[in-house]
Order: C-alpha cells, then structure tokens, then sequence
C-alpha cells in the first residue's frame, strides 16, 4: 500500500511526461519548439509604480459573452485530458490510501518499514532504500496527496486555456513524487534525494511559462537560494556521517544521547558537535521553507501557475524544511542551542514577512508574506521542543492557506489575470462562493475560534509563552505581535479585493464565477479549515500527543509544555485573539470607513511605508552584497582566468604567436637574390669563424 | 724576398672576397654578379694553380683547366637566362628581380 | 729572384684594381674590359707560376670568348647607364664588415698554417722538370690518361651549355618565312606541278 501511495505520483508524472514528448515531437517534428504567444502571462504587479501596469492584450469586447469560444489561444496540446485524468486519478487513490494509512498507522498503531531496494553500499556507508511510515510520516502523506490531489482537479479549470497541460500535470505529480519520497524516507540520503527533488520541480514549475523573463529569472533565484540552504544541509549530513559513522534515522538517533556534549574540532575551534549538526541541518530548514535571511525567493515565486503556489509554496514544499526538523527532533531536543536559535529565526521571520505583507498590493504576494510568516510560526514551536503543535500548525495551514492561494486563483481568472489588488474591488456580489471560502480561509488564518488555525495558532503562542530563556519570550512577543498584523493584512486583502467600489469597470464588469471543476476542490478546503482543527487537537497537543506519535517525536520536554499550557490563566491564553480583533477593527477603520486613510498615512510615513513596500530592502542588499561580486568573480574568472590566461597562453596564444612569427618570417623571403647571397655569406663568415675558434681536431 | 705559397693564396683571397661583395653589393644589374662569378672562380683557379706549383703536383692543373671549361659552361647558361629574362621582363635591375617575394 | 717579386706585385696589383672596378664601374663596358685586364694579369701570375698553358688557355677562352660574349650581352641588352642606386649606401657598412671579416679569417688562415709533412706522399703525378718537358707535353701526358673521364665530362658540360643556350634564346619570329629543306627535297611532280588543258582562246578558269 505504502509503495502504491508513493509511487503512484511518479507513474502519472511519467505517463503524462511520455504525452507531452510525444505531443512535442509530432508539433515539431525536428525543429525546435516555438514559444507559445504572450496569453496567459499575467502582467507582474510592479510596487514601484504608482500606476497600474497594462493589461496584457485588448480584446475587452471579447468578454461580452463570456462563454464564446476565444479562437486567438493556442490549442491544447494533444494527450491534454489523458494527461489530466490520469494524474488526478492516481493523485486521488493516493489520497485516499494516505487518509487510511493515517487511521492505520496514527490511531492504530501499525508502524511500517518497507525496503525497496539498496541504494549505497560503500564502506561504512549504506543506504537503502526504505519507506518509513511512522505517524509523522502519516500526517505528511494525508497533507501532501490531499493538498496534490485537489489542486490537481483545481488546475484542471485553472489551466484550461494553456497549451501545455501536459507538461505542468507531469511536473505536478513529480513533484508529488519527491515530497512523497521525502517524508517516507529512513535515512537522510533518501531524504536529501526528495528534497533535491521538490526543489527540482519548484524550478520547473515556477518557471513553467518559460518564455517570461520573470518567470526565468524567479526560478533560478529560488534554484540559487535554495542551494544556499541545500549546502548546509549537505554539511549537515557529512557531519553526522563523520560523528555517527551511519546516516538512517535509527542509526543516528540511538547514538544521540552519546554525542550530547561532545565537541569536535574544527579550523583551531571546539565546536559542539550536536549544535553544530542541527545548525547545519537548519540552514537546510531555512532555505527551503523560506525563513528570514533565505526567504527572498518566496515572493518571486509568485511568477508560476497559482495551483504551483498553492501546493508548492504554502502547503508542502516549504513546510519541508519543518517536517526536516521535526524528523530531527531528537537531535535537536539536545541542542538547546540550536533550538534557541531556531526560535529566533522562526520568531523573526513570523514578525517580519508580517510587516512587509501590510503594504504588498499583488494578491498572490500578499499571501505569500503570510506563508513565510506562518511558517516561522511552525519553526517559534519546533525550537521551544512542541514538535507536534509544530506539526499540527502545519497540518490546518496546508489547509487554509491553499484554499486561499486557489480562491485569489479564481478571482485572478475571473478579473482575467489581473493581480493588482489595487485594480479590484465590490468582487463580492459577483463571486460569491469564491468570496464566502476565501472570507473561511482568512478566519482560519487569523485564528478565529474554532476555526482550525485557531487552535493550532493559539496552541503555538502558548507554547512559547510557557517555555523557560529569553528567546521563548522573544519568540511569544514575536507571535503575538504578528498575529495582529496577520489579521489586519488578511482582512485588508479581503476589503480591498471584494469590498468597496470596483477600480476597474470593464473587469468588475465581465468577472464571473468559475468553473465547478475549480469550485469543488475550494468547498472541501473550506470544510477542512474548519473542520481540521478540534478534531486533531487531542492528537496534536496535551497528553494524547505522545500516544500518537510515540516514537516519531521526540515530546519529552513537550509534557511540561503541554502540562503549564493548560494551566494557563484565561486572560493569557484570550491574548491572540485580542489581537486579531484589534487588527481586524483597524483594518475595518482602514478599508471600509474610511478609505482615505491608508493614502495619507502612507504619504505621512513615507520612509516607513516605502521601507516595507521594499521588503526591507533585502534584495538589494543582496544584490550588492552577493550577487554583484559573485558576477565580478564570475565575470574575473571568464574574462581574465579563461579567457585571457587559459585561452591566450593556450589555443589562442598559440596561434596568435604562430600567425606573428610567419609574418615576420615572410620579411626574410624578399625575392631579391642578394639577400640570400648576403645571408649565404653571412653564413660563411659564422662557419669559418667558428671553426677557426673552435680549435684543430 | 721569395714569393710563396701565401702570397699567391693571399691574392686570390682578396680576389675572392671582391667577387663576393660585387654579388650584394651592386645594384645597377645582373651581368654584374655574373662577373663577380667569374671573379671568384678566377680565384679558384689561382690558388688552384699555386697549390700545384708548391706540391709540385700537377693535377692542380688539370683541375684548373676543369674548372674553366665550368666556367665557361657556366657564363654562357647564365647569360642565355639573363638574355630570355630580359625579352620578358625587358628590365635586368637587379631590384626588379623579386617574383619571389613572400 | 727579385724580378719575380716585382712582376708578382705589379700582376698581383693590377688584379686587385682591376677586381674592385668591376664591381665598382658605372658603365657596364667599362666593367666587362676591367674583367678583361683582371684575366690577362692573372694569366701573367699563372706563367710567373710555371702553368704557361693554363695561362694562355686562361686569354683564349676567358677572354677571347666568356669576356666577349659579356661584351656581347651588355651591348644587346641596351642597359641604360644607370646611375649608382641609393641602395648601395644602406648596404656598404654591413656587407663590408661581413666582407672584411671573411677576408681576415682567409689571411689568417693563410698565415698560420704550413704544409704537413706527409703531403708530398700523397702526390698523385709529380710535375716533371720543366727543362725536360713542357708544361703543355707534361699537362697532356695526364689528361688523356689517368683524367680522360673528367676530360669527356667537361666536353659533355659544354655540350649541354651550348645546347641549353641555344633552347633557352631561340625563338622564331612568326612573320619571318624560313626553307624546310626536307619539305623541299621530298617534293615529287604529283604534287609540284599541275596539267591543266587549256581550250584556245578560253584562258584559264
């Protein structure tokens, strides 16, 4: 069953894989491929301008019936609705596998090791290939084919009109395939193949529309900066290769309690060991799910199809980096460092993509933001040791959060790709169900009672303001603070979008509501927004956490946590709901009473204001920092190292100096007979002379 | 004072020597360096004809005598390449002699 | 003894002048008769040496026929009187040094080696006494015997000159009408004459 629910994601993402070549190869048979015309690109919201960007292409009139065939797109590509069926019907019966695998292996117990087959087997260094179901493993399954599997029936609708659907379900289901194989993996080569993997078909797939230089250029710079983060984490794992001698989990965490203290040298420093191990493994963390410091590409990632934000970037790829430390925690529960540091950071990051959401006018980037932010949530409660409420904010967030990335892709669609929110406005009359799910997702979101996000979001908070040392009350003060700003941002996104006066007639005037193939998948994420929460709360939190994940987290610390939590006076544990009350009144006063408001603040304010809308000018500090000087050194190496020294003194010297000596020989072959007489001389002279000098023989 | 070997050897040196230098050093025509030729087998000839009479060897001689019927060949080979050259170039400078010239 | 030395110097002497006017005459002429002054005193050196024939095989042909042909030649080719070329001047210093050095590495060695001793073995046909028999007798007894190869080969060479001479500048003028003796010695009366019957009064058609 275990070998079906992973591998059936890589037979659809092959079958559709094999469509899309054949499909290539009869379009263009020999030559290569044309890019399709500028249609679907949606014009990128550009901050820096205060008026709007065009619109894409004029044919407005086109939208007076909004049911007549458009001839000016390209046709589908043959093999489309083979490929769409068969990878949402295997995505399916996965999720469906997943959902009873949960049952099986969480509340009834029956843990799982499947060997597939061996992978390395070099001196001390062995690596099978292994499925490892334990509950962990089984919450990540439920999460990733349900998330896959709807967005896969979503992207049916939502890419109607693209030629190359083929293409984009295969890379779909491949990257189904990687997360799959990375959070069944048993040692951390298995794990490190999937994570190469998701970030793999991240690039493809932010890239899809590849004929966009935006699109281009944001792959390659989440490629680049997930890289950064996949060093450390390749450390990492030579690190505790070098200390363990093994790199499967078992291996590794039996041999942890022995470690604990150890330091090992390294450049004239005493590093201690276990530190530096879930520091390195951190640094994978941070890249991949997008933590501050390693977070600039998650905004630019925004250029790919809203089905790849919605499964990529809020509900699985990022939360990688999470479940990586929570498959870690019994390293890093005896770390404190580490942890303390991975407090900080997730506290960090929760505040500051907070900030920067309040001023962002692109929808999708809007959410973005909040996914970062949320994430460094899940990291506040993995490094004060609640490893499952951790995971319990990560189950509900996939939930909520791609129901809100696919309902702003139903807007987007309905107000014909157009992304500025800047541009919407009164949307709720028109899109009615999509307005109803997406107001469920922002309630979940900011915490709401008895919305999912509330319980796990408040269980977070809690957790942090129980915990012992400075950096838990930083990482309470942190969250508690961004759970205001979540709610105004959220609930500003909502105004601004489906409340107030449309900016845009003709679009306002042409919006409807979508097709039901994309409506469907959008009511059974609300019902899991709301439905994911108490439900699991008892699996998640308190005294019933421990019997559901045994040994798959490492909870000892978490009991005391747990225990203090319930203990909490009423108004503390009121607080986060405080805030997002004061952050949705705010909102309220900003948007709908008095709509002036934000103009003048901003111009009030307009260090701060341009500040955040900048995103804390990370970029260009990066940009001169890093990614200038990587270019000059580039630029040295090419120019000079290869150019001038390897190519002039090889290749190129060589001939250069041939073609100048001939042409200095040529001088010596003047036609004139004298010459050569005289050099004959010249060399009878010379012979005579030497000769005479070199003695008698 | 008794004439010897070196200096008949010395005369034909010299004799030898301006032969050479009348090859590069002119440049009003080819006939000149055809003289020099000549110039410098007469040099030949005469420490040819020295060396004979000083080893008392007379095959010197016949060597000479070879050496003239060449020469002679020789001259008259040359002049017939200068006399054609000249119908078709109709120039015998010795700057205009470079069809060679790489 | 010192008669010879005087005729050497002046022979010797004259040589010499008469060597660097070849080379540094303007007028070709006046070049080619400096030849001719150069080969008559190296005939007078070679009867100061005893090689009377040599001597005077040297005026018969150098002279007689080499110098004239040059003679000849320079006259033909209607050389202009050129002036000395400036290219002279760039050149003097360089090859008059190589030429200077060339000639002192000569006198050195003339100077500093002697005859080994070993050599007057090695001589092939020992000069006759002179009083006995002459020089022309003594030269004949030689070439016709142990050299008559080299003395069919030197005929050949002149052979083969005076043929590629003639290859090398003959040329027909294609207007100029030339006997074929052949043609005229293989005519028949079939083909020279024709018998045409002539009716009277009628003349011929």
């Amino acid at each position: 069953m275990y070998e079906g629910i992973v591998l059936l994601p890589l037979l659809g993402a092959v079958i559709a894989g094999i469509v899309c070549l054949v499909g290539a190869r009869n379009r263009f048979p020999g030559e290569d491929p044309t890019p399709p015309a500028d249609d679907h690109a949606a014009a990128p919201v550009s901050d820096d301008h205060p008026h709007a960007a065009p619109a894409p292409h004029a044919e407005h009139a086109a939208f007076a019936d909004p049911h007549a065939e458009e001839p000016e797109h390209a046709p589908s590509a043959a093999g489309s609705l083979l490929a769409e069926l068969t990878t949402s019907t295997f995505l399916v019966i996965s999720c469906v596998l997943s959902w009873f695998a949960l049952f099986d292996v969480g509340i009834a117990g029956h843990e799982a090791r499947i060997p597939m087959f061996s992978f390395i087997s070099f001196a001390d260094l062995h690596s099978e290939w292994m499925l490892r179901v334990d509950s962990l493993t089984a919450v990540m399954l439920v999460v990733v084919t349900t998330i896959s599997s709807l967005v896969h029936i979503y992207s049916i609708g939502y890419m109607e009109e693209d030629p190359y659907k083929p293409r984009f379900f295969s890379y779909l289901s491949f990257f189904t395939f990687a997360m799959l194989m990375l959070v069944t993996a048993d040692n951390l080569v298995q794990l490190f193949f999937g994570w190469e993997g998701v970030g793999l078909a991240s690039y493809l797939l932010i890239g899809f529309w590849y004929h966009k230089p935006d699109a281009n250029a944001a792959a390659i710079k989440a490629f680049l900066v997930n890289r950064v983060g996949d060093f450390g984490f390749s450390l990492g794992i030579f690190a505790v290769f070098y200390l363990t001698g093994a790199v499967d989990f078992d291996a590794i965490f039996a041999q942890g309690p022995a470690l604990a203290g150890k330091s090992f040298h390294f450049l004239s420093w005493d590093v201690d060991a276990l530190t530096a191990v879930c520091l390195l493994f951190f640094m994978g963390a941070m890249g991949k799910s997008a933590q501050f410091l390693l977070h600039t590409w998650l905004p630019d990632a925004m250029e790919g199809p809203t089905p790849v934000s919605a499964l990529i970037h809020a509900a699985t790829m990022v939360t990688a980096g999470v479940f990586m430390v929570a498959r870690l925690s019994p390293l890093f529960s005896l770390s404190p460092g580490a942890s303390g540091f991975v407090t900080f950071i997730g506290a960090t990051t929760a505040m500051f993509a907070a900030t920067v959401a309040l001023v962002q006018n692109d929808i999708k980037r809007i959410i973005a933001y909040s996914t970062c932010s949320q994430l460094g949530y899940m990291f506040v409660a993995m490094g004060v040791g609640a490893y499952s409420v951790g995971m319990f904010h990560l189950f509900t967030h996939a939930f909520f959060k791609a129901l809100l990335f696919l309902c702003s892709g139903s807007v987007i669609i309905a107000m014909h790709h157009e992304q500025d929110t800047r541009k919407m406005g009164g949307l709720w009359r028109k899109l009615p169900f999509t307005y109803v799910a997406m107001v469920i997702g922002t309630l979940a979101l900011t915490g709401f009672p008895f919305t999912a996000g509330y319980f796990s979001k408040d269980a977070i908070i809690e957790s942090a303001l129980v915990s012992n040392g400075a950096i838990a009350s930083y990482g309470f003060a942190m969250t508690l603070g961004a759970a205001a700003l979540t709610a105004f941002y959220s609930w500003r996104l909502i105004f601004k979008t489906f409340h107030g006066e449309p900016h845009d007639r003709e679009h306002y005037e042409a919006a409807h509501e979508t097709a039901k193939s994309m409506l469907v998948p959008l009511g059974l994420l609300a019902f899991g927004s709301i439905a994911a929460g108490y439900p699991a709360l008892a699996l998640f939190t308190g005294h019933g956490a421990s019997d559901f994940f045994r040994q798959a987290l490492s909870l000892g610390p978490a009991e005391k946590l747990f225990e203090s939590a319930e203990n909490l006076p009423l108004i503390l544990s009121l607080l986060p709901t405080v805030m997002m009350i004061g952050g949705f009144l705010v909102a309220y006063q900003f948007y709908i009473r008095r709509p002036d408001l934000p103009e003048a603040l901003a111009r009030d304010q307009n260090l701060l204001y341009r500040f955040l809308l900048n995103k804390w000018y990370f970029d260009e500090i990066y940009d001169f920092l890093l990614v200038r000087p990587a270019l000059w050194l580039g630029r040295l190496f090419w120019k000079g190292g290869d150019g001038f020294i390897i190519d002039g003194f090889g290749p190129d010297g060589v001939s250069a100096r041939v073609l100048d000596v001939t042409r200095n020989v040529i001088r010596l072959q003047t036609g004139y007979l004298y010459h050569y007489a005289f050099a004959m001389l010249i060399g009878v002279a010379a012979a005579i002379t030497w000769f005479m000098f070199s003695g008698p023989h | 004072m008794i004439v010897g070997l070196g200096h008949y050897l010395s005369v034909a040196a010299i004799v030898f020597t301006l032969g050479v230098l009348g090859i590069f050093l002119n440049r009003k025509n080819v006939i000149i360096i055809l003289m020099s030729i000549e110039l410098i087998l007469l040099s030949v000839n005469i420490n040819l004809v020295a060396f004979s009479t000083f080893l008392g060897d007379i095959v010197g001689q016949v060597y000479a005598l070879i050496v003239l019927t060449v020469a002679a060949a020789e001259a008259a080979i040359g002049l017939a390449i200068l006399v054609a050259y000249f119908r078709n170039r109709g120039s015998i400078a010795v700057e205009d002699i470079d069809l060679l010239k790489g | 003894m010192t008669l010879q030395a005087i005729f050497f110097y002046i022979f010797a002497g004259i040589t010499v002048a008469s060597a660097v006017m070849v080379i540094a005459a303007r007028n070709p002429v006046h070049s080619v008769l400096f030849l001719i002054l150069a080969f008559v005193n190296a005939a007078g050196l070679f009867v100061l040496m005893g090689a009377e024939f040599l001597a005077m095989i040297l005026i018969v042909v150098y002279v007689g026929a080499v110098a004239v042909l040059f003679l000849f030649v320079v006259m033909m080719l209607d050389v202009d009187f050129a002036e000395l070329r400036r290219g002279v001047l760039t050149y003097l210093p360089i090859g008059g040094l190589i030429g200077a050095v060339l000639l002192a590495e000569l006198l050195i060695i003339v100077g500093a080696w002697a005859i080994g001793p070993d050599v007057s073995k090695a001589i092939t046909a020992p000069i006759p006494p002179p009083n006995d028999i002459p020089n022309t007798q003594a030269l004949g007894l030689v070439l016709y015997t142990q050299y008559v190869y080299f003395f069919q080969a030197a005929g050949v060479i002149l052979l083969v000159a005076m043929i590629g001479a003639i290859v090398l500048t003959l040329h027909h003028k294609p207007n100029v009408r030339r006997q074929m003796i052949a043609e005229q010695v293989a005519r028949r009366k079939a083909s020279a004459i024709e018998i045409v019957k002539v009716k009277t009064g009628q003349g011929l058609q």
